[in-house]
Order: C-alpha cells, then structure tokens, then sequence
C-alpha cells in the first residue's frame, strides 16, 4: 500500500514539470516580458529605459530559458525560467507584478475564506443530491421519475449566473432574507455564507442529481441486486444496503477529485458575492493583468488536481477490497 | 465586397459537417442509428429542429459584405474599383433582414411593448407648457423586449448573440477533432514511446484547470484582433479575409481544454478496434498500416465523435457566458448573452428594475441549451448502447 502510494506521488513528478514547463512557455515565452512591461506601465509614452528598469526591478532580465553567456551550470540557472517557475516546486510563489506584494502569503490567507464557503457548499451538494438521486432510483420508471429527470435537464441548462443573480435579486433583495454579499470572520460569516451555499447547491443540482441517478440505476441492474431480491429482501433494503455501498465507488471519484480544490473556491461566486478568497484574487489578477499572480494560480491549481487524483486512487483501495495494486 | 472573419469559415465548416453527417445518417451507415432514435423520439426531432433554428441565425449572420461609399470624387458614379471604397461596418444577411430593428433606436430603456420611455424628461407641450414626464416612443410597439441603456432593441440583441453561442458550442469541438483523432489513433493503434508522449501530453493539459489555462491563453492572444464593430483596413487580408479573430482564439483555446477527453476515448477505442477481426484481416491481406488507419479505423470513431460533439454543446454555450462575465470572452462589441448578462446584472440594482435585457438573454440561452440538451442524450442514447437503458 505504501509502496503504492509512493509510486503514484512519483509518477505526478513529470507531470507537475510538464504543468510548470506550459505555463512558463505561455507566460515567459509566447508574452515576452518586453509585453507585460508594456502592458503595466501603460500601454503609451513608455521610453525603452523604463522598461529596462522594469524588467530589472522584476527579475525579468534575463533570457527565457538558455542563457548563453554564462558558463557552466548558470546556463540554466540564470534564466527567467529557473529564477521564477522552478521555484514553484517549492511553493516559493514570489511577489506580484504589479503591487509586488507576497503571493504565497497572500494565498495563505485568501485560502480560508475560500474554505469557508466551498466546503459547505461542496457537501450540502453532495448529500443533497445522492439523497434526490436515491428516491429517484426507488421511484424509477414512474411518472414521478420521469418528471423529476426533465426538471433536472432543465435545471441544467440555465447558466450558473441565473441563478446566482436570481437567488441574489430574490432572496436577497425582495424578501431580505439574506445580506446580498460580503464577508465576514469567525461566526458572523454565517449569515454572508449561507445565500451563496444555497445558490451553489441549487445551480450544481440539476447535473448532480441526474448523475448519481445514473449510478445507482446501473447499479440496480447487476445481478447481485437481483440475487438480493431474489431473497426476498424489500426494496428499500436492497437499495439502501447493497446498491449504495456499491454505488460509492464512481460516487467517490466524482467527490474525491474535487475535495482539494476546494481550497480554491470559485471564481464566479467569489467575486459576485464579494467573497475575499482565491477565486477573487484570481479575477482580480485577471483584471489588472498582473501575470505574475495568474501564472502563480495556474500552478496552484493544477497541483491541487493533481493531489485530487492521487486520493481518488488511494481512496480506491480503502473502499473497494477487489482494487489491489502491485 | 464581401468580408470574412476566421469564425465564418467555421460556421461554413460546421454547416458542411452537419450536413455530411445529416446525410451519413440517414443512409446506410454507423450513424443511421441517430435517424431512426430521431423519428422515433419526438421530443428529440422537435429539439433538432430549433437547433437547426439557431444555426439559420449564425448562419444568416455569418454571411456579411461591405456596401460601397460613393466618393466625392466620382461625381456620383460607380465606376470600378478605381474611386470604390467600402463603409468600415460590415453588415450581415441578418442584421440587413432586421434592418429595422437595427436602425430604429429610442434615446433609453423602455419596457417590453411599452409606448413611453423608461426615464422621465422635461418634454414641451404644444401648447408652450413643459412637463416632466416619460416621452413617447418613437417606435411604438416595435421592440418586442424593450431597449437598453443606449435605445438598441433588445430582441435583435440577442438575436446576434446566436452566432456567437453557436460558435462557441460547435467550434470548439470541430477546431481539435483533427488532432484529437491524430493523436488518438497514433497514441492507440501504434503504442509503445508514441503512446507514452501522447499520454503525458494529454494527462499534463488535463491537469491545468480549465478556466485558468483559458485565462491565460486569452491575456496573451485575445486582446488584439477583431472582436465585433467596425473593421478597419489593417485587419482585412486581400480586401477580404479577417484572419485575426478574438472569437476564433477562443473556440481555439477551449478546444485545447477539451480536447483531452475526447482523444482519450479515441486512444481507448482505436486500442479496441486494432484488435478486431476485420482489421486482422486487412493486416493479412497485406494493407498498409495507413491504409488500415484510414479505411477501418478512423471510420468506426465517427460515434464518438459525434457524442462528444453534441454532448460539449451545451457547456460550452455556458461556458461563453461566465468568460463574457469574467471579461475574457468575446469582445464587448461582438453580440452575445453573455455581455448581455453582464450588463443586466447592474440593471436589476436600478429602481425600478430594467428586467428584460436579462429575461431576453435567459429565454435565448435557456432556448437552445434545453434542446441541445435533450437532442444530446437522444445522440448518446442511440449510438452507445450501454447506456440504452436509462
């Protein structure tokens, strides 16, 4: 198990260099440092010096991967690329383009409100939907069913922005149920909490619920419920003991994939509910083009998934005791 | 003069492709499955139907020319090329069958069939006295969802940001089928170090968040190129061609996004099919290796192509919102739902509320998201068995 764990840690090696390579290529390579000096001191009246200094001031001095008028190992090292994404492996994140604050310590402390509204979301989602989903297996093929698989497609298909809007203008502003955006810390975050985790749950619902659907009806098609029928067990036994156990397995892959990114947050919820987590740093970033803050969140993330999928696998192996790896 | 952007090749392109597979179904093919489920199922032939709808509108708004500007100098005569220049607006087969609706402007917002403005003016009565009270409109009853901020009909509004949707949600998938089949296949039916470099490649693009790599992708090459409005000479290759294109780096970009999935399927397929007997076959009758790729492989992946096709739709058209709202989307000139939301989600603030910019974009979105979704699962329901039952 061990051994397993430690081969699958080593093989995201070469895949988190590949991320870090990619997005050096796009950041370094394709917008040269010449463009993002441009692009911050203004796109107008800037004198050649300036940028020079810029790019001083920023450590984007140098050639972006082979320094040729070096010698020796500095060949590599004095480079944009070794300088800058390399220590990425490290989480050094260094310090923005454009107000030269602290990444890492900004995300550091962006994490937790982040947190705070994508982990309740996250599993309020998730119960709630498997519990939708679970009825609808009990009641398949009756018009209930039925009724309740076009809703979910309907569900489905209005943007996330319906119904963040929609949760915002009714629930917030006609019956003033909640505040319409804002944070806050400790316990008082609650009442600032609460309309975006019912906003996210619906909006996710639709997809959610028809997906876990499909799980237990395959499921309920094997011939092990069969068997378990054929015992004369009721229904509600078969479903609730045999098929659910079963159905965790893709249920998990779908949950526990996400469970790292949940220290991300969402971008679009973040910013509409004014929610100061990372999802906010991001689009803020976005906004005023400050790549050194965009480059540092796209590896953030891509770490994130890949610890997601490191843990659906082990979590593969506590689960299911017919998954061995050698 | 006609003018061509980069995305209305596309929409040519897809036009073509659908019709190729419109008629590859209902022959005698692997696809004619999507035929028969279509005129059994009818909830899915009506959903086909308004997506044919929708692709008329790109279409019809895909086709555009420039009108020439008569020059002083001509003494009113078109004579050749010689004095002909070209106005810097090219207008669309739609936005010219809606000419009115494009041209018949209030000065502000007003409601749905209203006959007054929304906002209150100091307006002279023709007896000398003024009021302050909403001045009539100057085209009542002509604008079905009211006008925004500007006059600008709201209807034709989201009438143009049909093209824009349905770019998006086709173009996407049809700008990386190519790839996707070329390292699929390779990666599947050759293995060994290719399959090994096409794998990471892939598990690698797939690692970077979606939304984060097209953030990064559209800061570095969407800010320049033509991204609606007027059309300036610099942009215009051979008086013709606009190369230069914001909404074709995007389709571009969340192709790339995408794209992982569906190669996946196809690696996995094609390591299936290389091992069928018919393939055997041809092996021992002496077919070359790309002649096998060619005439028994590549054919048998059409489903998966067409399920992944149908199946993106409808994410990508709402993916195109949430980049508009980010503000990496398509240009804020080029019409479409998502700058329409964005816009109307201030409005809901104003008092009273301006409801109907945002009513027209969910009706329109909610409108074609809905059948592609349906006609989806019909697709999926009638080319991959396993999932027959549901």
């Amino acid at each position: 198990m061990l051994s397993y764990i430690l081969r699958r840690v080593l093989y995201a090696v070469p895949i988190i260099i590949g991320v870090n390579v990619i997005t050096a290529l796009l950041f370094f390579y394709v917008n040269t440092p010449e463009n993002m000096a441009r692009k911050i001191l203004g796109e107008k009246n800037v004198t050649p010096s300036a940028i020079e200094n810029w790019k001083q001031d920023h450590g984007y001095n140098l050639p972006p991967f082979l320094n040729v008028k070096e010698k020796g190992l500095s060949v590599v090292t004095q480079t944009i690329f070794f300088q800058k994404a390399v220590p990425l492996l490290w989480f050094d994140f260094g310090r923005s383009d454009r107000n030269n604050i602290d990444i890492g310590s900004e995300i550091k402390t962006r994490m937790w409100p982040s947190l705070a509204i994508s982990l309740p979301m996250f599993t309020a989602g998730v119960f709630i939907d498997l519990f939708f989903a679970m009825l609808l297996a009990y009641y398949r093929g009756t018009r209930f069913d039925i009724s309740a698989v076009v809703f979910c497609v309907m569900m489905m298909s209005v943007s996330t922005l319906f119904y963040i809007i929609g949760g915002q203008y009714f629930l917030g502003k006609l019956l003033k149920l909640f505040p319409i955006s804002g944070f806050d810390t400790g316990v008082h975050s609650a009442k600032f909490l609460i309309l975006p985790v019912v906003v996210g749950v619906i909006s996710g619902a639709g997809v959610g619920i028809r997906f876990y659907r499909t799980v237990f009806l395959e499921e309920v098609s094997k011939d092990y419920v069969r068997t378990a029928r054929a015992k004369g067990l009721s229904e509600g036994k078969v479903l609730f003991k045999h098929a659910l156990k079963n159905a965790m397995i893709p249920v998990l892959t779908n949950v526990v994939v996400s469970i790292p990114f949940l220290f991300y947050g969402s971008l679009i919820m973040e910013t509409f509910f004014s929610i100061p987590g990372l999802g906010n740093f991001t689009i803020d970033a976005i906004q005023s083009q400050d790549f050194a803050i965009v480059r540092s969140m796209v590896y953030l993330g891509s770490i994130l998934y890949i610890i997601g999928l490191i843990l659906t696998d082990i979590s593969y192996t506590l689960v299911d005791p017919r998954v061995i790896f050698e | 003069m006609p003018v061509i952007l980069a995305t209305d090749i596309m929409v040519f392109l897809i036009i073509g492709l659908v019709v190729y597979f419109f008629i590859g179904a209902r022959s005698d093919g692997p696809l004619r499955a999507v035929w028969l489920s279509l005129k059994k199922n009818r909830l899915a032939a009506i959903s086909f139907a308004v997506l044919l709808v929708y692709a008329g509108l790109a279409l019809m708004d895909s086709i555009r020319w420039r009108d020439i500007v008569v020059s002083p100098a001509s003494n009113g005569a078109v004579v050749g090329s010689k004095f002909a220049s070209y106005n810097a607006e090219a207008l669309s087969l739609l936005d010219r069958v809606f000419i009115n609706m494009r041209t018949e402007t209030e000065k502000t917002y007003s409601a749905p069939f209203d006959d007054k403005l929304f906002a209150k003016e100091t307006i002279e009565l023709p007896d000398g006295k003024r009021v302050r009270d909403y001045p009539p409109l100057k085209y009542k009853g002509r604008h079905w969802l009211g006008t925004d901020k500007v006059g600008g009909d709201v209807f034709f509004a989201a009438l143009k940001g049909a093209r824009t949707a349905v770019i998006i949600g086709t173009g996407a998938t049809v700008v990386i089928i190519p790839f996707a089949i070329l390292f699929g296949v390779i990666a599947g039916y050759y293995g060994g170090v290719a399959d090994d470099i096409i794998q990471y490649l892939y598990t690698t693009l797939a690692s970077i968040p979606g939304v984060l790599l097209i953030v990064a992708f559209m800061l570095l090459f969407g800010t320049e190129g033509y991204q609606g409005g007027l059309i300036s000479e610099g942009m215009v290759w051979a008086k013709v061609f606009v190369p230069n294109d914001r909404l074709f780096w995007l389709c571009l970009i969340l192709g790339i996004t995408s794209w992982t999935d569906l190669c996946r399927l196809i690696r996995a397929e094609t390591l299936k099919l290389r091992e069928m007997e018919y393939v055997q076959a041809a092996k021992a009758f002496g077919a070359g290796r790309l002649k096998i790729i060619y005439r028994h492989i590549v054919p048998n992946l059409a489903h998966l192509v067409l399920i992944t096709f149908v199946l993106q739709f409808s994410s990508l058209v709402l993916a195109e919102a949430i980049l508009s709202y980010i503000g990496i989307g398509v240009g804020p000139r080029m019409g479409s739902w998502g700058n329409m939301i964005n816009t109307a989600r201030l409005e809901l603030s104003r008092e009273p509320v301006v409801w109907w910019n945002l009513l027209a974009a969910f009706a329109f979105m909610f409108g074609l998201v809905l059948p592609a979704n349906i006609f989806a699962d019909a697709v999926r329901d009638a080319l991959d068995p396993r999932l027959r039952n549901r």
